[in-house]
């Protein structure tokens, strides 16, 4: 029911506030998803994503170059993008679930780091390190609002989606082996294809993310597939909260608020991340919405407790 | 130029030297890493920013001197110290209390450190490009198989094997260091006879760190020092111990070379693409031995 509330709050929303909070929210909804993307993988699945952005990057410069460089039709290029993240996503996965823990990390950046140094290089195609700018889009979404409310509705299925999967047997099972690898497969269930299916489900989200930051932005650069950015979005499921469901998409709007707000004040961003996420790790490690879950938890079980 | 004349015998073996200074450099710092991996297991991200610091105290300290040659093997001497340092503060006031925690939580921990190090140097140095000059005896460079050779790059070549070397004694010869190899493997088991592991793994994490320094230090005549120098060897730096086997000292060694090498000869083959090289070097080596060449310590 609040979520209902809210959705209906950010619907009417853009054209009472000014410009430039339509396009933060909006930013918000893109970077939420990438980061609900991440955490499908990393919260769910316990695998170590740690090149997620260059997928997010694939799915973003499909779309660009689709519709800078060729004359295909422009709804190609809105399916294309998340197919060819899922396709780029079945083919790095496969590589790297044969590998445990750290090895699949490490193998991850260096792919993820072949693809961005490839999109940096390839000036012919790509632009290099400059990127596309004005990238034409429909007309139908020629307007910030109508971008905005595009993304909104676009996020809004993605979420529905995620959650489906999120309660269907293969996310409880998907969870499981997080939890205990070892009796996973013990009692049967194929570890490896299970990951596999999720990192593409989850590189298939943000190729979505990407395809929406097209939208909002009109360009793109390499810097979308630089690790850098990888740990970053990694900073927002901690932050918002690795094991439930909603929280990296909070995580995402705080760091987003943050960014905006704190960019007015000081050039020194990075430097107040670094602090956030000391403290995170220290104070907070369940995240925002994983501590306040947690509150509420105890709040009942006390209740409970005195009823009796 | 043309490929008949890309190929010729001097250039080939020019690169072949310019890509074996560049993979001492990388030696350098990576070892520092793997050292770390393998004692802590913990990838530290920080690392390339403490390449940085040793690169800007370099600098610091060689102006200090004018740009004399005292200020350079000073700065050699004293920025990776600097850098020892702040890896030492950043240890003890907070990253010692992480290590009961998980594993992604340290890694995590040493991103924080490269967000707020990267900060610190910009608000202590500047954005602007820096250099510093070698002594007057490394400068220019001398003929070798027909093409100039800087001469800086020969010290190098001479420092990477002597670094190689020491670490060897360090870590074979002398009793922390055995007990460093030992935590590796089994740190309970260190911390059951009587050994006290957190100040094991400051040392580590310390004479790790200390590498990168020198690395930095060692880099700054060769380079512009800028900030954004530690993004970009960060992720070799990764790569190279990933391919070498983590951990693994001489695993670094090899993973330097094959990544200095391909970048130097990818930059013959076709320049634009130079970059391209180590990484699917790396990409390949990794689809055929998923642990890397040698054998991890993990």
């Amino acid at each position: 029911m609040p979520i209902a509330g809210l959705f209906i709050v950010l619907l009417i929303l853009p054209p009472i506030i000014p410009r430039f909070y339509t396009y933060i929210i909006a930013l918000m909804f893109v970077t939420g998803l990438l980061a609900m993307s991440l955490n499908m993988v990393v919260g769910h699945g316990g695998m170590f994503q740690f090149h997620h952005c260059a997928f997010y990057g694939v799915g973003a410069y499909s779309l660009a170059l689709i519709l800078t460089k060729t004359t295909l039709p422009m709804w190609v290029g809105f399916v294309a993008g998340p197919i060819v993240a899922a396709l780029v996503g079945l083919l790095i996965g496969w590589l790297c679930v044969r590998l445990n823990r750290l090895y699949f990390g490490m193998l991850q950046i260096s792919l993820g780091s072949l693809i961005w140094a490839i999109v940096f290089r390839w000036y012919s195609l790509t632009n290099g390190d400059d990127g596309i700018h004005g990238i034409p889009m429909p007309s139908i979404l020629s307007s910030l609002n109508s971008s905005y409310y595009f993304i909104l509705i676009v996020l809004a299925i993605c979420l529905v989606g995620m959650y489906l999967i999120f309660k269907s047997p293969f996310g409880t099972t998907l969870q499981a082996i997080r939890d205990n690898p070892q009796r996973c497969e013990a009692v049967g269930v194929n570890v490896r294809r299970h990951q596999l299916a999720a990192i593409v489900i989850a590189t298939f989200f943000s190729g979505v993310a990407g395809v929406l930051f097209v939208v909002l932005e009109r360009s793109v650069f390499p810097d979308l597939l630089f690790w850098v950015l990888s740990l970053e979005i990694f900073i927002m499921c901690l932050l918002g909260g690795w094991f439930t469901f909603l929280g990296p998409m909070l995580g995402a709007a705080i760091t987003v608020a943050l960014r905006t707000f704190v960019g007015i004040y000081t050039e020194y961003w990075t430097l107040i991340l670094g602090v956030i996420l000391i403290l995170l790790i220290f104070f907070l490690p369940e995240g925002v919405l994983g501590y306040f879950i947690e509150k509420f938890k105890e709040r009942g079980t006390n209740a409970m407790q005195e009823e009796k | 130029m043309d490929i008949g004349q890309a190929f010729t015998f001097s250039a080939l073996a020019s690169q072949f030297l310019v890509g074996l200074s560049r993979a001492m450099i990388l030696f350098i710092v990576c070892s520092g890493m793997s050292f770390v991996l393998g004692v802590l297991r913990v990838p530290n991200v920080a690392h390339g920013s403490l390449y940085m610091i040793g690169a800007f105290s370099a600098f610091s300290i060689a102006s200090l001197f004018g740009g004399s040659p005292t200020g350079f093997w000073l700065a050699l001497i004293f920025a990776p110290l600097v850098v020892a340092l702040v890896s030492l503060i950043a240890e003890r006031a907070l990253f010692c209390h992480l290590y009961e925690r998980e594993h992604l939580m340290l890694l995590l921990f040493t991103f924080a450190l490269m967000l707020i190090l990267g900060d610190l140097v910009k608000l202590t140095w500047g954005a602007e490009y820096r250099s510093i000059m070698a002594p007057p005896f490394f400068r220019g460079s001398i003929p070798i198989f027909g093409s100039a050779f800087p001469r800086y790059n020969l010290f190098l070549l001479i420092i990477g094997p002597l670094v190689a070397i020491s670490l060897w004694l360090f870590t074979n010869k002398t009793k922390i260091g055995k007990i460093s190899r030992a935590a590796a493997v089994d740190r309970e088991m260190v911390g059951a006879v009587g050994i006290n592991v957190s100040w094991v793994f400051a040392a580590a994490f310390v004479i790790g760190c200390y590498l990168a320094g020198l690395g930095g230090a060692l880099v700054a005549p060769t380079v512009s020092i800028t900030i954004g120098m530690d993004h970009g060897i960060i992720i070799e730096a990764f790569l190279i111990v990933t391919i070498g086997g983590l951990g693994n000292m001489w695993g670094a060694l090899v993973g330097s070379l094959i990544f200095g090498l391909t970048q130097a000869f990818g930059v013959l083959f076709w320049p634009q693409f130079a970059i391209v090289f180590p990484y699917a070097a790396v990409v390949i080596i990794l689809i055929w031995r998923p642990t890397g060449m040698l054998k991890s310590v993990w």
